[in-house]
């Protein structure tokens, strides 16, 4: 038998001036159900709660509506209060009738008559609400982090030093991500490498991060708290165990003109290889696309060139190795695979994008993007930190440098504003000043964007100290004439076309994410946008999470980003990590859809809508064994509680658990004649 | 209707709407202090894809004159796709529901995100405008065979 308690708060005046709140108490006193009908004028104060917490206690309530703010202000508030008192929190309703009555209408004859409705719709609501309990899955307590770039060791780092295993997974040979290649990091000329090999060198030494470098992720099953990932480790051919990373390998090795991916094309690397002196772990790699002795049995000839196995002293080079596939256990996500810098010259990988043919990007040797003036600049890149010109190894009296290329226009490009170029062309102006004394960076830009802490400065610096020549406006074409790069483009302040010499122009190109980021989210269920980019759950306020629980996202994948924003997503992702991870059980939300399955008749099509994969099949089977039905289960782990089902569901087998037909049929018939 | 000859009529409009977007949309319209017509009813429920049409069936035989289903805009469903089944059942169910003897100019359907505290009001009143100018919705009611309800408040219920 339904004892409910309607408490009506007047909300000092945000109510009572509108609605006459002791009318509405006594319109509901009179419902079949309601024994307990009063108003207050602060619900949400101590005495207001106290009152719900008497009344639950002195006349065995069933059931309570508070009819005051919204539900988003103060549901949790009733439902502490009621749990406090020994209700079931999930029997406690919120009607609103400020935002949706009182603060919206004038007239009180009106506005009293639509609280006593709205009122009237949550008691029927909460006659038949049920004494729902939170769910209770269990977590292992470990975590995965794809990608080992600055974002993914600063989330690794912090989630292992915050006591929990972290797997790290990195597709490249080395970790260190993009930020291994540059020079020095705006705004403070910081070494990059000396800031960021320190971290890299913890990482695999960390006692509870499990580094799985030259790895992808292969696939990955289950959900929040509990996902199986399987894990390719790729055959190195290398043993590494007893690999001592002497390099002997990489010295021996004939053929040593392979384009060094690391260096961005202007370097070369032999066949077995590590990427770069200070690479983590330091084991090589051998490239079968490039190695002779692969390339020899590939076309079913025998072995001829082993010089590197031949050179190891320790016999750890295995022409026979396999690519091996792990699995992980873990309880939490973090993607951190990063960016990739967007030439965009005549090959755009993508029908929708027409690329900037004219700027002669991989047909003028002297045209170059910003990741390869960064190894330029580098002390142990291709030049060994001097700028010279690819064609002819001179260095450059005149360098111009193009913002915006590919960035911030619909027309041919990327849309959005890759929001690091700004910075990092200013910074190539003054890492060429400090190299060229007597040489001249010109700078074409349509808008300086300097936001962070202290970047206003820096471009400051670039511009009046250091002597960049800023051009606002934007180049249309580059030639070649002679040994020259002839430069054509418009001066918008002076409103005079400019044509301009250079020995070198460096194009600031787009930044994307990383390749084969589709095919990983798809894995993952996590949802991107046309770019690429990871979508996180709620742009202001869930900037971390993404839509699928359990599976978090931090730095540039999300999301064109600097440095400092990356690690400071990524340490939020630890947090986020670290706090599901506080107890052994993770509680959710009971609100979640529930099969019958005496009536369900296994047609699946909850299983076709349902958004995130949280309908399973169980098989119904008889006392011998036998399967005699197949029917729908929802997992409540994974389910988010949308009801996409329960309104698909042909047989109305399905519930979802706060919101059942029953309740819902009971408001509309409340509000009927 | 309800043999009220000197009263004008004033349509009642049940809204069926979304937690995230349209519901905290209406907060922000009540938090804004946007005035707007009171004859709208709105239930609560998770997502639009929790609405079965049935629940517009039935809100038109229990006295509504119109119905409003308002959820997150495309791409913006908190849990991904409820709209867009929202909006493909709604596409078939506004068929039926002119075979069913319900006028669709009595039904709205929009999106209303949880910043657009202006476009709900803007919502509710033209659909409270737009109703009123249709009449009492009459069909049926007149169905109705199961013992009446009771009013609460005022009104007798025509037996």
């Amino acid at each position: 038998m339904a004892r409910i308690g309607v408490f009506v708060c007047h909300c000092g005046e945000n109510i009572g001036r509108t609605v006459d709140c002791a009318r509405v108490a006594e319109a509901i006193r009179n419902l079949p159900g309601v024994v307990h009908s009063v108003d207050y004028k602060y619900m949400c104060s101590d005495p207001g709660q106290q009152m719900v917490k008497q009344a639950i206690a002195e006349q065995g309530l069933t059931g309570v509506v508070v009819a005051a703010c919204s539900p988003h202000m103060h549901e949790k508030t009733f439902r502490r209060a009621a749990s406090g008192a020994g209700l079931n929190p999930f029997l406690c309703e919120m009607a609103n009738i400020r935002e949706h009555c009182s603060w919206i209408h004038e007239d009180r004859e009106a506005a009293t008559a639509k609280a006593i409705d709205i009122a009237r719709t949550l008691v029927e609501k909460v006659k038949r609400n049920r004494p729902l309990q939170t769910i209770q899955i269990p977590v292992t307590r470990r975590a995965l982090v794809i990608g080992g770039g600055i974002a993914g060791i600063q989330a690794a780092l912090d989630i292992a030093d915050g006591g929990r295993e972290v797997v790290l997974v990195e597709k490249e040979p080395s970790i260190g991500g993009h930020m291994s290649q540059l020079s020095e990091t705006f705004p403070t000329l910081d070494c990059s490498q000396c800031i960021l090999t320190p971290r890299m060198v913890e990482v695999y030494q960390h006692p509870r991060i499990r580094l799985y470098a030259y790895s992808e992720v292969e696939s990955v099953q289950g959900y929040i708290g509990n996902f199986r990932v399987a894990i390719r480790r790729k055959a190195r051919s290398v043993d590494e165990e007893k690999c001592n990373g002497c390099g002997a390998c990489t010295q021996a090795c004939p053929n040593r003109k392979v384009p060094s991916e690391f260096e961005c094309g202007l370097g070369k690397r032999p066949a077995i290889y590590v990427p770069f002196p200070q690479a983590v772990p330091n084991l090589p790699t051998i490239d079968r696309s490039r190695c002779l002795l692969f390339l020899n049995r590939a076309k079913g000839r025998p072995d001829t060139c082993k010089k590197c196995a031949e050179a190891c002293s320790k016999g750890a080079i295995d022409f026979d190795q396999q690519d091996r596939i792990v699995t992980e256990e873990v309880g939490a996500i973090v993607v951190a695979t990063g960016y990739q810098v967007y030439s965009i010259g005549k090959q755009t990988g993508r029908d929708d994008i027409q690329g900037y043919g004219e700027y002669g990007y991989g047909t003028l040797p002297d045209v170059i993007d910003g990741l390869q003036f960064e190894r330029l600049a580098s002390a142990s890149g291709p030049t060994a930190g001097r700028i010279l010109r690819p064609s002819d190894g001179k260095e450059p009296r005149r360098v111009v440098f193009l913002q915006c290329i590919g960035s911030r226009d619909p027309a041919k490009g990327m849309e959005y504003c890759s929001k690091i170029c700004c910075m990092y062309v200013a910074k190539h102006t003054m890492l060429y000043k400090h190299k060229v004394h007597d040489g001249q960076a010109t700078v074409f830009y349509m808008d300086i964007r300097a936001a962070g802490k202290g970047y206003d400065e820096f471009t400051r610096r670039a511009i009046e100290e250091e002597g960049a020549r800023y051009v606002r406006g934007r180049v249309s074409r580059i030639w070649r004439d002679g040994d020259v790069l002839k430069v054509e483009g418009f001066d918008t302040l002076s409103g005079r076309p400019i044509r301009m010499d250079a020995d070198m122009v460096v194009l600031a190109t787009a930044v994307r994410p990383q390749p084969g980021i589709e095919a990983l989210a798809q894995k993952l269920n996590v949802s991107y946008d046309r770019h690429g980019f990871i979508n996180e759950a709620h742009p202001k306020l869930r900037p971390v999470e993404t839509s699928t629980a359990g599976v978090f996202v931090a730095g540039a994948c999300q999301a064109p980003r600097d440095i400092p924003d990356s690690v400071a997503m990524a340490s939020a992702t630890a947090s986020k990590v670290l706090g599901l991870f506080a107890s052994e059980m993770l509680e959710r939300e009971p609100t979640v859809a529930v099969v019958d399955d005496a009536r369900c008749a296994g047609c699946f099509h909850c299983e076709r809508v349902c958004p995130y994969g949280a309908v399973e099949r169980r098989e119904i089977r008889n006392r011998a064994g036998q399967v005699v039905r197949v029917v729908a289960y929802v997992n409540p782990g994974v389910c988010q509680g949308c009801g996409t089902c329960q309104a698909t569901c042909p047989s109305k087998s399905v519930e979802l658990q706060g919101f059942t037909d029953e309740q819902v049929f009971q408001q509309i018939q409340a509000l009927g004649l | 209707m309800d043999g009220e000859g000197a009263r004008p009529f004033e349509p009642r409009i049940t809204a069926f709407v979304c937690n995230w977007c349209t519901y905290t949309g209406a907060d922000l319209a009540g938090t804004s202090r946007l005035q707007m017509a009171a004859n709208v009813r709105i239930i609560r429920l998770p997502c639009t894809g929790r609405i079965d049409p049935l629940f517009i069936v039935k809100a038109f035989e229990r006295g509504a004159d119109g119905v409003i289903v308002s959820g997150c805009h495309p791409a913006d469903c908190h849990y991904n796709a409820g709209n867009y089944h929202a909006r493909r059942r709604f596409a078939i169910f506004r068929e039926l529901a002119d075979f069913l003897g319900i006028d669709p100019g009595r039904m709205t359907f929009s999106w209303v995100s949880a910043s657009e505290g202006a476009k709900w009001r803007d919502v509710v009143n033209e659909t409270v405008d737009r109703v009123r100018r249709l009449g009492p919705f009459t069909a049926y009611r007149e169905l109705v065979t199961d013992p009446p309800v009771t009013r609460v408040v005022g009104k007798e219920v025509p037996a």
